[in-house]
């Protein structure tokens, strides 16, 4: 507030009309960047929604005129939608878990200078980063332990992100060392301090990178496509991904189930599956977001 | 305050001239001392080594005719024989190609546009309408690229998409089927890029311009700088050694395409231009079980990025940029 008081006083900064004009379309491209990321969404919330017939008429609409949930009952009936869904509320929440437990105390450690070890264990981490076995050995190797057909080949392979790990152990090289030798001197001993004031202190960063594996886990497809078979422990992404390709066969198949509306809602059921699978990210969105920007900055300046 | 003092570890020199050399106990004392992060080190430390290094060392296999049958250990030596394999393959150049046709496409189209993204949400004085923006055009970041997929089928698409229909408007009812046309590959996989990632991609240049201190703006335009002479003398400069450790990373990245996404959108119709290392890898590995070969592609692969990385960021140190390291 103050500063622009002190640029208007200052008779020569004001605004010429070009510089107006420049505003406008700065606030007009923005707002278009913004709406052409949220248009897609809208269509595909509001298809969900609509009959099979008002979808194969008209091309775009963010409204349907008429409100059907015919989609949504027949993706739960028959599409194990909901299936996936429990699958990746699991596994997210199981390896999201696994993953802060392994990457906090590996962090932490490695954060304290006097750490014995430190540097050529940072070196082993970062080369990590620029080096990898790469997808056929890891597969074979992870085949080996056993992992095939389990969660654990989707979980344990990636327990510590290298990238979030370096922005975890920056958060606490931030924390105050009097801390420690406060602590030290009231006769606490290293688990005490990491559980009683490191973990206490660290909400921010560890609510960012739990967003981070969070999301990860559950957007993935790629791991669950090489690593599992069994249908029944396939995450949604898979289940989506499936629904996406069939395309009008699922209608051929099941005609009896839904002649109430006329048409087979193939389309509807594709939109209403995508909404059931972005729905819980968005959920989660409003909440994290202020982390999460904290966490990218973190590690975007270099330490 | 104080000085370290280099080659002598944890010695320092106070601000009166007074040297401390610190005690240093026996590594077994202090291990022993702190035997608690030890013990917190440790899980971590056998994930790296079992999940990162072995699987390094399970390379071997690109230097040998692995067969699941025998194991990696007992499976022949064939030296280079793979590598020459793959190279003299005709599909070697194709992959090479398209590899490279999608990251420089993303080079020049998708990296400037969170810088430009960045510049324009800095010049928003409104705060409220730059949040919302900025809420907004994050989105698309965390939503996975099966549903990216299913949004640009449900646009996309010949038959109902709204871009097929707008098209045909200007082209007097002639249709596109961008989906399946491998002319039209690149574009849709950088266009796809551009729409999931610009959003986020702002958040560290907007995090090194908010350490800019606004009374330099102030002076400058005091002085009677226009916009365009701020942005030029000090917007950029305070986001230049972001943008060059960004553009590190994309060339030292520069075979990476991304597997999940090109995956699910290439199709028996675009394969031609759609093909690129990863998905190869998994083709010939997974599916057809070619494991020692689509291992030494996988290993051609590392070794570039790794050599690609460290090129750029020798070349960024002598301009005078501090480089990842």
């Amino acid at each position: 507030m103050a500063k622009e008081h002190k640029v208007k006083e200052g008779a020569k900064v004001r605004k010429s009309t070009g510089d107006r004009i420049v505003d406008v379309i700065i606030y007009v491209v923005l707002g278009l960047i913004a709406l052409s990321t949220v248009l897609p969404f809208l269509y595909v919330f509001a298809g969900s929604f609509a009959t099979e017939k008002e979808l194969t008429e008209k091309a775009f609409f963010i409204i349907p005129s008429e409100w059907s949930l015919n989609a949504y009952q027949y993706a739960v009936k028959t599409a194990n939608i909901l299936r996936g869904l429990r699958n990746s509320i699991l596994l997210t929440i199981l390896g999201t878990f696994s993953c802060m437990v392994f990457s906090l105390t590996f962090a932490y450690p490695l954060s304290k200078s006097h750490f014995r070890g430190r540097n050529w264990m940072m070196n082993m981490v970062i080369f990590t980063m620029l080096f990898s076995g790469g997808m056929i050995p890891s597969y074979l190797v992870f085949q080996a332990y056993g992992l095939l057909d389990s969660w654990w080949a989707l979980i344990l392979p990636g327990l510590i992100s290298p990238f979030n790990m370096i922005i975890i152990k920056k958060f606490f090289q931030g924390l105050p060392l009097e801390l420690d030798e406060a602590s030290y001197m009231d006769g606490a001993n290293d688990l005490q301090i990491f559980t009683k004031v490191a973990l206490p202190l660290s909400k921010p960063v560890i609510a960012s990178i739990s967003l981070f594996y969070g999301v990860g886990f559950w957007n993935d497809y790629f791991n669950a496509m090489i690593y599992l078979s069994s249908a029944e422990k396939f995450p949604i992404q898979i289940q989506l991904r499936s629904i996406i390709l069939q395309t009008s066969k699922i209608a051929e198949n099941q005609v009896l189930d839904y002649d109430m509306f006329g048409a087979p809602p193939d389309k509807a059921v594709k939109m209403a599956c995508t909404v059931i699978a972005t729905v819980p990210i968005l959920i989660v969105y409003p909440f994290v977001q202020k982390y999460f920007t904290k966490g990218v900055m973190v590690g975007a300046v270099k330490g | 305050m104080a000085e370290k003092i280099k080659g002598k570890k944890g010695a320092v020199r106070l601000s009166d001239g007074q040297v401390i050399v610190p005690h240093r106990k026996s590594t077994r004392q202090y291990i022993i001392q702190h035997k608690w992060l030890y013990l917190l080190f440790l899980p971590g430390f056998i994930y790296f080594i079992m999940f990162r290094y072995i699987p390094m060392g399970g390379l071997v296999i690109a230097f040998k005719e692995y067969s699941p049958f025998v194991g990696i250990w007992d499976s022949p030596w064939v030296g280079l024989g793979q590598f020459r394999k793959f190279f003299s393959n005709n599909d070697f150049m194709k992959l090479l190609i398209n590899t490279l046709g999608i990251s420089l496409l993303q080079l020049v189209l998708y990296f400037p546009a969170p810088i430009i993204l960045s510049l324009f949400l800095n010049e928003v004085r409104h705060s409220g309408y730059k949040r919302v923006v900025q809420t907004l055009v994050y989105i698309p970041h965390f939503v996975s690229w099966v549903i990216v997929t299913s949004l640009t089928y449900q646009l996309f698409n010949v038959s109902d998409g709204i871009f097929n229909l707008i098209y045909q408007a200007f082209s007097g009812g002639k249709s596109f089927d961008i989906l399946q046309n491998a002319s039209a590959f690149w574009g849709l996989i950088v266009g796809q890029d551009i729409w999931r990632e610009t959003g986020y991609g702002t958040i560290v240049f907007l995090a090194a311009l908010s350490g800019v201190d606004q009374e330099l703006y102030e002076a400058a335009r005091v002085d009677g700088a226009g916009r365009w002479r701020l942005m030029w003398h000090i917007t950029l400069p305070a986001i230049r050694s972001t943008i060059v450790m960004m553009l590190i990373m994309r060339v030292g990245g520069i075979l990476n395409t991304g597997y999940e996404q090109i995956f699910m959108m290439r199709n028996d119709l675009n394969i031609s231009r759609a093909e690129v290392f990863d998905t190869y890898i998994y083709t010939k590995g997974i599916r057809s079980g070619m494991y020692s070969f689509s291992s030494a592609a996988g290993m051609f692969k590392s070794v570039v990025g790794m050599v690609m990385v460290l090129l750029a960021d020798k070349v960024a140190k002598l301009f005078g940029e501090s480089g990842l390291y």
